[in-house]
């Protein structure tokens, strides 16, 4: 593991070395990265002028959802986003030429190209939630900053798990990138929302099948105070790292099965 | 012990066919069927055979890349795909067809990088780069993105690349495919005083049997992924059915000569060409020749490796060393 960590750091730093020579093309990159996450969150806003609730939630409290997912998305997209090219690695043989090097697989997929810029999505992401802090009326205590430090990391890991599982499905199926987008970064969209404005049947999809309601939802709700619309177990509230760690488990499963499948291209 | 060895190695791909609208048909190819053979220390050995014959799946399962459907694969003491990332340590591997370099950085950071991926210590590395700077003339070219180097150029930073960690066994996949001959002549000077210096085993594939010829005393040959002959080049010469030509000037043009044992193939002026079995031994010839006619000059040609293995392919039989 620390092994692993020292190998993603020399290599993602050859990266930011070789970014940093065009100063002026890295700064504007992070910059628009940052500014378009925000213009997500401004039409929010804007929607918000219009009405006064969403699914019962007002817009510190959507804020604070947004926030949540916004920063787990934005680190697990700094960390293991690069996985998605997974699958031009695999049809191009390079996957070849990582898998006889002395480093976990993973580790170099995604730490290849590793683009520091993508911070802006982060920043962007801690923001909005400074924001939402503040204008949110919360009555603080120690439990609640526990589970709010809880849950940017459970959030983190939990998107960094969906990456991989869609590029261990990408070294099986070759390219499925776009299906992977789908649940990386449409799973962000549909949680920057309150998830009362879905049917039930959604909510249970994105607890128990894919736990991306962990991210943010279900310790909001406790941080907030507000009650579960659909009744789910208080200990939810709680369960963000339990769901974190489940869900890596099978991505590192799946990825690990994943590689002793790879059949590699034909020459 | 053996550095590399395999026995009775298989690998199956499923293939799915469409058969029809709606079914699909499921179809078990067999890449590699059962190969066994073993590489001492220090060995040089060529690994040869037609498209689609199984090498490039053979090295995966050797490299740790593919996982054998059966059979058992050490390398260097080791099992490749269970141990993959320590054989790493121990191994170099060149696909010549694609680059283990970073496209984008260039030469040296490539260098740089893999040096600290591989543990390299820094005065190790610091030798060692040197060395092949030197011996691969890279100087001019380290500081140059990879993508911006010619084929040839490529080549050569990707062999040195992979020297870097002192590799025992190399794995050249194709490592002189597309080269000029200037640049492969270069390239096989390079890879005999590799082995011969620092006494590293290189398992070498590839459609070009010159440098089989020149570097390599031992040569596998597989066909539909199988060991169709194991042996030296000598013994590859004098397969069954190869034949070698003896190549006579006399001193004036005549009749074809009459010499047991060999026969004129062609007659052109003075010069004429005797074929004989390759496995036969050329003395008596020579010496029929010389004492029956007026020679002026005489060669012995060796059959072509192409045309040998070209009736070792059509024979399918196989032939191993004891």
């Amino acid at each position: 593991m620390a092994d692993s960590i020292r190998a993603f750091a020399v290599i993602a730093g050859a990266w930011v070395r070789a970014s940093m020579t065009y100063r002026a093309s890295f700064w504007s990159l992070a910059v628009g990265q940052a500014l378009f996450t925000l213009v997500d969150f401004v039409a929010i806003t804007i929607m918000f002028s219009h009405i006064d609730r969403l699914g019962g939630f007002d817009v510190a409290q959507v804020a604070l959802l947004y926030g949540f997912s916004g920063f787990a998305l934005g680190v697990a997209d700094l960390l293991v986003g690069n996985v998605e090219l997974l699958g031009r690695r695999v049809r191009d043989g390079s996957f070849d030429a990582m898998l006889v090097r002395p480093v976990a697989p993973l580790v170099q997929v995604a730490a290849d190209q590793f683009a520091l810029r993508r911070l802006g999505r982060i920043v962007s992401a801690v923001g909005v939630l400074g924001w939402a802090l503040v204008a949110t009326n919360i009555d603080w205590s120690i439990t609640k900053v526990a589970v709010a430090v809880a849950t940017l990391v459970s959030g983190s890991v939990i998107f960094c798990s969906v990456f991989v599982l869609g590029s261990a499905f990408q070294i099986l199926a070759g390219d499925a990138s776009e299906m992977m987008n789908a649940f990386t970064y449409g799973g962000n969209t549909l949680t920057q929302y309150p998830l009362s404005i879905y049917p039930s049947e959604v909510v249970k999809g994105v607890t128990f099948i894919l736990p991306l309601a962990f991210v943010n939802w279900y310790p909001a709700l406790y941080i907030l105070g507000v009650e579960d619309p659909f009744d789910m177990p208080v200990a939810f509230h709680f369960a963000s790292p339990v769901a974190a760690t489940l869900l890596a488990a099978v991505a590192a499963g799946c990825w690990r099965a994943g590689v002793r499948r790879y059949r590699s291209t034909g020459s | 012990m053996a550095m590399i060895e395999v026995e009775d190695l298989r690998r199956t791909f499923v293939v799915r066919t469409k058969s029809g609208t709606l079914r699909r048909g499921r179809q078990e190819i067999l890449a590699v069927a059962g190969l066994s053979f073993a590489i001492e220390p220090g060995e040089m050995v060529g690994y040869i055979g037609p498209n689609g014959a199984g090498k490039s799946t053979s090295i995966k399962m050797l490299t740790g890349i593919l996982v054998p459907t059966s059979g058992s694969v050490q390398v260097a003491g080791m099992d490749p795909s269970r141990r993959r990332t320590d054989l790493a340590r121990r191994i170099g591997v060149v696909f010549g067809q694609r680059s283990g370099l970073w496209w984008d950085l260039p030469l040296r950071d490539s260098f740089d990088l893999l040096a600290r991926i591989y543990d390299v210590p820094r005065p190790r590395y610091t030798t060692n780069l040197a060395a092949y700077v030197d011996l691969l003339d890279l100087g001019p070219l380290l500081d140059q993105p990879v993508r911006q180097l010619s084929l040839g150029q490529r080549m050569r930073g990707d062999l040195a690349a992979t020297l870097l960690h002192d590799p025992q066994i190399l794995f050249l996949d194709e490592p002189t495919i597309g080269l000029d001959v200037v640049s492969k002549t270069r390239l096989r000077e390079f890879l005999r005083d590799l082995n011969a210096e620092r006494g590293t085993t290189v398992l070498l594939t590839t459609h070009d049997l010159g440098d089989i010829e020149q570097l390599c005393r031992r040569v596998m040959v597989i066909d539909a992924g199988r060991m169709v002959f194991d042996d030296t080049i000598a013994a590859l010469q004098r397969v069954g059915g190869a034949t070698r030509t003896v190549v006579v000037d006399l001193e004036r043009p005549g009749e074809p000569v009459v010499v047991p044992g060999a026969v004129v193939t062609r007659v052109e002026g003075a010069r004429q060409w005797l074929t004989f079995p390759a496995d036969a031994s050329a003395a008596p010839i020579v010496s029929a020749l010389a004492s029956g006619y007026d020679l002026v000059d005489l060669s012995i040609q060796e059959p072509a490796i192409e045309d040998v293995i070209r009736l070792l392919y059509a024979r399918g039989g196989a032939h191993k060393a004891d």
